[in-house]
């Protein structure tokens, strides 16, 4: 088993790193040729940051759209960074501060991560437009999620794991120095969701964490009258002439 | 026409349920193959259209990186799915914007990614079918790119981006709509969407000078193709002879007549819509832009300014520096753009928009206004959609909004709001936006109308409201002809320089 997880781990980190960097460098070089920005935009690179963090951290789009839809969103995304952040006690030792810090706050997270999902699995189900809208891999992928949260929970909760044995399970990953893996079968749920979640990150709907940063209609400047923006495939018509 | 009636008003504006398929057989008239030929796409329907269509949307992909990451980043939230016009006035689901974009998206998952190709049921992937072509064309044609939608969604997605490659897809594979590729090739042959010829411009032009002088006694002039005049005016042809257009363009020629600025129209550029955008191809966008440069060049001009038309602002304002040129700010080695900015006068926005300038005079107190001879109207100003969420007006954002509603309160007394869920970035389209303006989609375009028509009438019945200004052509032809089937007065719509026109003192009489 130790072995088993150890490679599922080393090979979903390694799909999951390696694709959303392509990924991302496929959105870096894909030129826009025009400026295309969503106004009223910001005037200033400033603005633009002050824009895009009001979108990632926020969701003010989201809010202007529909209150329900941001609050049980951004109820879920917001958990989810806080849990993210208290997992961080099983890849450092010692652990930072600040990861100790939140310990209580991501353990309550964990909570409001899954009411957010289900929420939102609600609003998939029963909202007309949404349900209508919805794929089977819309569902599925919150059904991963909940699942994920709910083993969680668990351990927490209910079966409690050797959470020291898992910690020196993943630092030994990280310094090749195999360790051994608690024997607990919601911690084995646990971490082969995780391991697929990061398989499916880089190609799926999972990739609007990394593009809203690259979306034009967010992160371009509204200055065309005092600059001008030009893609080098748009810029050989004009040396033809 | 007759036979189509407004929908009824909602009695809260409650979202829609939905009618699959409310739409499926509203259909834009295709391009006949003169039509399409005539610009450079083929006749009809291609026998390979499949592979063709396929291997378009790769080289769209790798070109435009909204499409790129648009493509990838909906998670079907349903923010965006009861924003779009269309949708609440058709209550047909494919009118939702994510919907819409769900029908390129679908054939997206399917060639261009992993899961699409391995598990297409799982992901919403399909084949491109002739079936899905036809809905394309059928869906696509009833996106008025008004972007709305782009306002709400949590990553941007601006569905005008997607339908404007779906319809240069399409243009590639021979399927074209018939009404814009037709105005496409009248702006190539003749010079403006309209076909309005040069001697026959000269002959309207000399016409409006006797109206006005007629009207008020002063020598208003509406010069044509003079060169070394400090302003070249570049106006959507409308303004040449559709009512109620035609007011707004004397409202321009009598402020530029009272500041004494020298102006001129051109025969050869004379069209400020360029609806290259609304068929997304980069080729005829520029083609039909390069117009205004190449005036701008011959004629010796010191400014553009943009008459009032929604699209053409968004083309100009947004695009014409990338376009042509006309702007400021190019490289010291861009040989191309620097030839024209170095003509142009930089004191001044290039291009600036009639309500800029207007504003601007009215800012150095160089107008004057009896605003009683607005007093028969009740004003209220519809925010087009172009100008509100595709472009800027003054140097700080939101200046679209407040420069042409200053303007109205400087030329009027009587100005109140509609409802702010639906005015400045959140406004609706009128219903013909985009490529849509055409009789074979009157249905379409009475249905869309129905949220604007709604606020509308709320302030009609609150504060008598008796007049909708707005700046742009298509909103004002989209207006006088649905508003009679809303049981409105076609004359309740005009644009702004019309009520400038109207209060303006020439002073010199």
């Amino acid at each position: 088993m130790n072995t088993l997880f150890a490679i599922l781990f080393y090979l979903a980190t390694l799909v999951f790193v390696v694709g959303l960097l392509q990924r991302i460098r496929l959105y870096a070089n894909t030129p826009s040729p025009l400026l295309i920005p969503t106004t009223p935009a910001p005037v200033t690179q400033a603005g633009v940051v002050l824009r895009m963090t009001r979108e990632v951290v926020f969701f003010e789009s989201l809010f202007k759209a529909n209150l329900w839809t941001w609050a049980m969103g951004w109820m879920f995304h917001a958990s989810l960074a806080l849990v993210l952040m208290r997992h961080l006690r099983y890849f450092t030792d010692p652990v930072w501060g600040w990861v100790a810090l939140i310990q209580p706050f991501g353990m309550y997270a964990g909570i409001t991560m899954l009411l957010g999902l289900c929420g939102l699995w609600v609003r998939r189900l029963y909202v007309e437009r949404i349900r209508y809208i919805s794929t089977l891999s819309d569902h599925l992928m919150l059904v991963l999620f909940i699942c994920i949260a709910g083993s969680g929970l668990l351990m927490k909760f209910a079966v409690h794991t050797d959470v020291i044995g898992v910690k020196n399970f993943f630092l030994g990953l990280m310094h090749l120095n195999m360790q051994s893996l608690p024997a607990s079968f919601p911690l084995y749920v646990h971490l082969l969701l995780v391991s697929a979640l990061l398989v499916i990150l880089p190609i799926s709907k999972l990739l609007h964490a990394p593009g809203v940063f690259f979306s034009p209609t967010r992160n371009q400047t509204d200055n065309p009258r005092e600059k001008r923006h030009i893609a080098a495939w748009a810029a050989k018509f004009e040396s033809e002439k | 026409m007759a036979d189509i009636a407004a929908p009824a008003y909602r009695i809260f504006p409650i979202i829609p349920a939905l009618k699959p398929g409310a739409m499926e057989n509203v259909r834009s008239f295709v391009a006949n193959e003169k039509i399409q030929t005539a610009i450079g796409f083929p006749g009809q329907l291609v026998e390979d259209w499949h592979d063709k269509a396929i291997a378009k949307m790769g080289e769209l992909l790798g070109k435009y990186r909204s499409l790129r990451v648009f493509m990838d980043a909906c998670v079907h939230c349903g923010a965006c799915s009861d924003k779009c016009h269309y949708f609440i006035g058709t209550q047909d689901p494919k009118n939702m914007p994510v919907a819409r974009q769900d029908l390129m998206r679908s054939v997206y998952r399917r060639y261009f990614t992993l899961p699409g190709k391995m598990f297409p049921a799982l992901v919403g992937a399909r084949d491109l079918t002739k079936e899905v072509l036809d809905e394309w064309y059928t869906y696509f044609w009833q996106c008025s790119e008004c972007r709305r939608c782009s306002v709400f969604c949590p990553y941007g997605i601006d569905t005008a981006e997607i339908t404007m490659a779906a319809r240069e897809i399409l243009d590639t594979v021979g399927y074209g709509q018939k009404y814009s590729n037709e105005i496409i090739g009248k702006v190539h042959r003749i010079g403006n969407n309209l076909g309005l010829p040069g001697p026959a411009l000269a002959d309207t032009l000399e016409g409006l000078e006797e109206d006005v002088k007629d009207a008020t006694g002063v020598d208003v002039r509406f010069p044509l193709d003079v060169k070394g005049a400090e302003v070249l005016l570049i106006t959507p042809s409308a303004d040449f002879f559709a009512e109620p257009h035609i007011d707004s363009l004397i409202g321009y020629a009598k402020v530029f007549h009272a500041t004494g600025t020298s102006w001129t129209l051109s025969s050869m550029s004379s069209e400020a819509g360029n609806f290259g955008m609304f068929i997304g191809n980069y080729d005829q966008l520029r083609a039909i832009a390069m117009r205004i440069r190449t005036a701008a060049l011959e004629l010796g001009v010191k400014r553009i300014v943009i008459g009032e038309c929604g699209h053409a602002w968004r083309v100009a304002y947004s695009f014409l520096n990338t376009l042509t040129g006309v702007g400021d700010g190019a490289d010291a080695n861009d040989r191309f753009a620097q030839m024209l900015q170095k003509q142009l006068d930089h004191r001044y926005k290039q291009p600036s928009h009639i309500c800029e300038f207007t504003w601007d005079m009215i800012q150095d107190e160089r107008l004057s206004f009896d605003k009683e001879k607005n007093d028969k109207h009740i004003i209220t100003f519809h925010d087009s959609c172009n100008v509100a969420r595709g472009s800027r007006m003054g140097n700080y954002a939101g200046g679209q909004f407040e420069i042409p509603r200053n303007i109205i309160r400087a030329v009027a007394n009587n100005f109140v709001e509609m409802n702010p869920a639906t005015t400045r970035e959140k406004t609706f389209c009128c219903g013909g936006g985009g490529g849509l303006l055409t009789d074979d989609l009157l249905e379409l375009r009475v249905k869309g109308a129905l949220p604007r028509m709604e606020v509308l009438q709320n302030v009609v019945d609150e504060h008598s409201v008796n007049f909708m200004a707005t700046i742009c052509a298509i909103c004002k032809a989209q207006f006088t002809k649905i508003m009679p089937i809303y049981g409105y007065d076609r004359r309740m719509v005009g644009g702004v320089h019309q009520l400038v026109s109207n209060a303006i003192l020439l002073g010199d009489k």
